[in-house]
Formats: C-alpha cells, sequence, structure tokens
C-alpha cells in the first residue's frame, strides 16, 4: 500500500464577524500560501469540501476553483459537507496510485445566514425539518442524555468551555473568545453560549502527498496511519445519543490508541466528553491545543482544520502521533478519524 | 445572522416529494389521529418508520403496529427564546419520546405550559416523563398532525364552592354587639370562675352554662405564637404572625394577628394591646380590631402562661 502523508496545512485567520469579503477571497490566500509553501502550483488532484446552502446558492462551490486555476483543466472533485470528507476522497485516489499529489480545502462563511434555520433544512424532510427543530436543540437533547447517564456536571462542561477557549486565545488562527461568565444563562438548556461552538468564518487547505514525493515537500511528512468514517441512523431517536459507536469504530480501524494529541471537532462541549470516551483517550493525550471547534468554527473547513492541526504537530516535532477528527449530521451522526505518525 | 435580508432561497408553495409505502402509512396513520411504527425482521418497533432497517440496513416487514398515544420522553431540550422556524413563539421543550411499543423515539415538541420568554425550564419536566399527543382538529399528513405533547394528566385541580346562611347564636350575637362598640366581652363560669373570650353559652370545661357576663381589657400577654409563610387573604403579605393573647383577666387564649414588630422579634410572654380599626368603621365583626401590637411593658415570665397555652 502507498504511504502517504499530509505534508502542509494553511488555515485564515477566522472570523467571527463579516469581513465583507466573499468566500473565495478568503480563500484565495490560504490557497496561495498553501502553494508557495510546498512550491506547487498544479496538483495530482484537487478536492473541496463546502456547503452551498451557507450562501444559499446552487454550485456555489465552482467558483471557489477560481482560487486553484482550472486551466488547464484539473482532476477536481467536491463534496457537499466538511473538508474532512474531501481528504478522506483524496487518500483514496492517491492510494490507487494515480497521482502523487493532492490539494484539499473547506471552506465556509456563517455570518451571513441563519445557521439554526439552515441545518433545520437539512435534516430529514419528512420527520425533523418540517418540525423546524434546529441541530443545537437536538444537540442539548444529546447533552441531557449523556450528562444524566454519566453524571457529567455543568462544571464539566463549562471546563471545556474555558480550556477550549484559553487554548484559542493563544493560537493566532482562532478567535478570541473570553472565559466562560460566572452567570452565563442558557441558549438551548442544557447548553450555555460557551458550549456552543462559535459562528465563524474561514478556510483551509491541506496538501497531501504520496511516497517520496511527501518525503521531498516535507521534512517531517506526517504518515496517514489509518484514516476511517462510520455514519450512524439520521433519527436521533434510533440511536444512543450517550455513547458515538460510529466514533469508536472509526478510531478502531484507524488505530487511534495512544496518540498523544487528539484534535476533536467537538462543535458542542459535551459531544468532548462523548468523543473521549469513544476513542478511549486518556489523560496522556492532549486534547485540542488549537482550542477546537469551540474556539473557532468555520463551517465545513473546521474538521479538516482538526487533521491539519493534528498534522502540524507532527511537522514541528512536538509529537509523533496525532488524531484528527471530523464530525457530521445532527448529533454526532457521522465520524471521521484520521491517525498520523511522524515515523513510517 | 445579519439584520438585513436580501437574499432568498425557497420553493414557491413548497417542495413536492414522494413519500413511499412506509412513511405514507405512518403518516396517513397520523392524519387519522393514530401512531404506528414498523416491525423489523428483527422483531424491533421503529417510530418512526423508516423502509429499512437502522442496525443492519435490511428492507423492514410489511407489518405496522400501532403504538402509543402515550410515550416516555428519553431527553429534552428547553428552548427560552423560540426561533421563528420553532412551533411555538414561547418557551418549550424539545423531546424524544419512545411511544409505548416502540423501540426507538420520536423528535416533537412538548408544550409545558404558557411561560414568558426567557423563563426557565420548569421543575416538572423530566426524562422518564408520560407524555401523549396533542392532534390537531385539521390534520393533512405531515408530522405536524401533532401538534405537540402534552404530559399525561397526573393531577387536577377541582373548584369546590358552597354558601350558607349561618348566624352565630346568642353568645356570640352579644360578643359582636360588644365589639361594634369597642368592648370586649367574656364570660363566667360558676364552676371554674374562668372568664371564656370570646363569650359562651357552655363553659367549654365543666359543661355548665356561664352565668356572669364580664368585659375585658383590649391588654394582655402573647402566650404561643407561629410564623406563617404562606399568604392569607387576611395577611397577604408573608411573614405575618399569628398568635394566642390572653387577655389581662380572661382564663382562656384569643387566637389573633401580631403586627408591629419583626417577625424574628416576637416573643412568648410578650405584652401586647388591641389595635382597633379607626372608630368610624366599626361593625358588629371581630375584624374591628386589625391585630394585637406590642405595648412597651416587661414580658410576662414563662411560668404566668404555661398553663394557657
Amino acid at each position: 500500500m502507498r504511504e502517504v502523508a499530509v505534508v502542509a496545512f494553511t488555515q485564515s485567520e477566522h472570523s467571527g464577524e463579516d469581513q465583507g469579503v466573499l468566500e473565495t477571497e478568503i480563500l484565495a490566500p490560504v490557497i496561495g500560501e498553501i502553494k508557495e509553501r510546498t512550491g506547487l502550483t498544479r496538483f495530482g488532484f484537487t478536492c473541496s469540501g463546502s456547503c452551498d446552502y451557507l450562501q444559499g446558492a446552487p454550485f456555489a462551490f465552482v467558483s471557489a476553483l477560481d482560487t486553484v486555476g482550472a486551466w488547464p483543466p484539473i482532476s477536481e472533485s467536491h463534496v457537499e459537507m466538511d473538508g474532512a470528507w474531501a481528504l478522506y476522497e483524496a487518500w483514496v485516489k492517491l492510494l490507487i496510485g494515480e497521482v502523487d499529489t493532492a490539494l484539499v480545502y473547506g471552506f465556509g462563511k456563517s455570518t451571513q445566514n441563519d445557521i439554526r434555520a439552515i441545518f433545520t433544512q437539512q435534516h430529514d424532510p419528512y420527520y425533523l425539518a418540517p418540525l423546524g427543530v434546529d441541530h443545537v436543540s437536538l444537540a442539548a437533547m444529546q447533552a441531557r442524555a449523556y450528562m444524566e447517564k454519566s453524571g457529567a456536571k455543568d462544571e464539566d462542561m463549562r471546563a471545556i468551555a474555558a480550556r477550549s477557549r484559553a487554548a484559542g486565545r493563544g493560537n493566532p488562527f482562532a478567535l478570541d473568545l473570553p472565559d466562560p461568565a460566572d452567570d452565563a444563562g442558557f441558549d438551548i438548556a442544557p447548553l450555555r453560549p460557551h458550549d456552543i461552538a462559535p459562528l465563524t468564518d474561514g478556510a483551509a487547505a491541506i496538501v497531501l502527498a504520496a511516497g517520496d514525493t511527501a518525503r521531498e515537500l516535507c521534512e517531517r511528512p506526517a504518515w496517514i496511519t489509518g484514516i476511517d468514517h462510520r455514519v450512524e441512523p439520521h433519527s436521533p431517536g434510533a440511536r444512543d445519543l450517550t455513547r458515538s459507536e460510529s466514533t469508536r469504530i472509526a478510531g478502531e480501524k484507524a488505530g487511534a490508541a495512544g496518540v498523544e494529541v487528539a484534535e476533536l471537532h467537538a462543535q458542542f462541549s459535551h459531544e468532548e466528553l462523548i468523543l473521549r470516551e469513544a476513542l478511549g483517550l486518556g489523560d496522556d493525550a492532549a486534547v485540542n491545543p488549537s482550542g477546537g471547534a469551540l474556539a473557532a468554527n468555520p463551517l465545513m473547513a473546521s474538521g479538516l482544520i482538526r487533521i491539519g492541526e493534528a498534522a502540524a504537530r507532527i511537522h514541528d516535532g512536538t509529537a509523533s502521533r496525532t488524531l484528527g477528527h471530523a464530525s457530521s449530521g445532527p448529533c454526532l451522526q457521522q465520524n471521521l478519524v484520521c491517525v498520523m505518525s511522524g515515523e513510517k | 445572522m445579519p439584520s438585513d435580508v436580501n437574499h432568498v432561497v425557497e420553493f414557491p408553495g413548497g417542495y413536492t416529494r414522494s413519500v413511499g409505502p412506509v412513511i405514507g402509512r405512518f403518516l396517513s396513520e397520523l392524519r387519522d389521529g393514530r401512531m404506528v411504527g414498523v416491525r423489523t425482521s428483527g422483531g424491533r418497533v421503529l417510530v418512526p418508520p423508516t423502509e429499512y432497517d437502522p442496525d443492519t440496513g435490511d428492507d423492514v416487514t410489511g407489518e405496522f403496529v400501532e403504538v402509543g398515544p402515550v410515550g416516555t420522553v428519553t431527553t429534552w431540550s428547553w428552548v427560552a427564546h423560540p426561533a421563528k422556524e420553532h412551533p411555538f413563539d414561547r418557551p418549550f421543550a424539545w423531546v424524544l419520546v419512545r411511544p409505548d411499543g416502540a423501540d426507538t423515539a420520536l423528535v416533537h415538541a412538548l408544550d409545558a405550559g404558557v411561560f414568558d420568554a426567557g423563563a426557565e425550564a420548569p421543575k416538572f419536566l423530566k426524562t422518564g416523563m408520560r407524555v401523549r399527543p396533542k392532534w390537531r382538529a385539521e390534520r393533512t399528513g405531515t408530522i405536524g398532525d401533532i401538534e405537540c405533547f402534552l404530559p399525561e394528566v397526573t393531577m387536577i385541580n377541582p373548584q369546590a364552592k358552597l354558601e350558607f346562611r349561618l348566624s352565630g347564636g346568642r353568645a356570640l350575637h352579644r360578643y359582636l354587639e360588644g365589639i361594634a362598640q369597642g368592648r370586649i366581652l367574656g364570660s363566667r363560669c360558676p364552676v371554674c370562675e374562668a372568664v371564656i373570650v370570646p363569650m359562651k353559652e357552655t363553659c367549654p370545661r365543666d359543661g355548665v352554662p356561664t352565668t356572669e357576663e364580664v368585659e375585658l381589657p383590649d391588654v394582655g400577654t402573647l402566650t404561643t405564637y407561629a410564623v406563617n409563610n404562606i399568604p392569607d387573604p387576611r395577611a397577604p403579605e408573608v411573614p405575618f404572625v399569628s398568635g394566642y393573647v390572653l387577655l389581662d383577666g380572661a382564663g382562656v387564649p384569643l387566637l389573633t394577628l401580631i403586627a408591629g414588630v419583626p417577625a424574628d422579634q416576637v416573643r412568648m410572654g410578650m405584652r401586647v394591646k388591641a389595635a382597633w380599626k379607626p372608630r368610624e368603621e366599626w361593625s358588629p365583626s371581630v375584624g374591628n380590631i386589625k391585630w394585637f401590637e406590642p405595648v412597651d411593658e416587661p414580658d410576662v415570665p414563662f411560668d404566668e402562661i404555661k398553663d394557657y397555652l
């Protein structure tokens, strides 16, 4: 099997407010930077993750190709979800041996729309969307189910938010969010505002390369030693919301045991607790040193950023085995786990 | 969300979807006011039904099973500030409800009652609570045919009211005549010689007719008292103090309100005096005395009141 590695990762300085720029204008410098960093202007394969609903325009993702330069015609694909799944598609393409390099990117603006209303429309059209139930309301039900079963308390949730926000303040790309307020009320109970990932505009890009190409492009490639994604039934009522079986299986298949750093795409405080359990992460694993999604959550890029941040720990030599996780769908419906290593 | 909307995406008139035989059956039954699930080959009942068994991916059987309508809440969230897409414009709960007879749960809204915007969830909302659907009168075959779920009835609050024409009897009539003139009247027992107030025709201790009318002063000693924290129509502000006052010369204490002193400074043995309404408001009613309030005299030692508790 071919060896495939993350050789470069770039991201925008994410914003919690509309900066008056288009998605492509957020994305262009990120793509420009990764081309410069790798010295590559053409890639064997290009794959992106985005969601047209965020812009309210059909085929909105196509205009993002302007930032890549699609002439002469390039080999390209797109997933209507987080860029982490675009990375998975690119990884498969590299494994097959058709190409040696792949550019993967994801982008999204959350400040120009009503995210909750959009996610409501992305639920099934028979049973959930007509009710008007949004993803935060469903996440709050999952939080209560988990808290009642595990005994986790409000303080445990707050501690996760506080740690994530503090780490985010130390991360130049994440938002600058204050410590959770002592008198923070509820958003949709039992979730408080700090338990919910902030609205964020941003983009990220990763270059994957195979074998010797990877070694040429990067001093210390983050070799993908395992990657897997699993999906559960869409209906939250058909699942045990107190655990994430899809994450557990993906983690097992990807070889999550014993990682030093885990970047988890927990978009709500309680999700980190559920994901930690599912992945069997002990206290010795550093979770979300970047601040995670609770410190910056550019939709459709946030999962890809988790993989990029985990790879960056290997690139800079501070860790030798790391994990990036991405999630999609209501109440952690679908989960992807990517395990990387500095040694092959 | 920016406040100035300048772009809208919608399907005017809605987006037409075919629902197929499984979802279609569920929605048709909803229109008839029934909830059904579908059985999997493994025997589980899925509500709401899907065409496939989520555990195995196999086709479900063609067997539909009526479930509920009562169900159990498996988890819930509380919306204090509803969004415009939500089914209520006032606070409500989202619930996952497992209808009786089903193995999976349904997402829906629960009407927990009328609350002001921003209210916290009421205490009675709990995982495990029993709920049943509130059906819409006009049903069309959508998940919204269930308007919402409502808690099972666990309590009622029937109103009761009876009307009477009472007379107080001779002794009370005489007592109220006295009160109307600002006098407190008692009656003496010829056997035990105690003065009973309010006056009675019979001594409750000796069972003999009282013989002598005695006027008592409106000054006495508080023997015992209670601090009340539940409002009463006669004392709407809490805490209020009710107590027994042994009028000077009386043989039984009188139940009355105590005021003019903070509740935590009331003492057994405290000397008190009646606070009368203004004379022009007097009527033949015990209400002529608003309450008793402290007078500046030394407390009476416990030994002197211990027999009047």
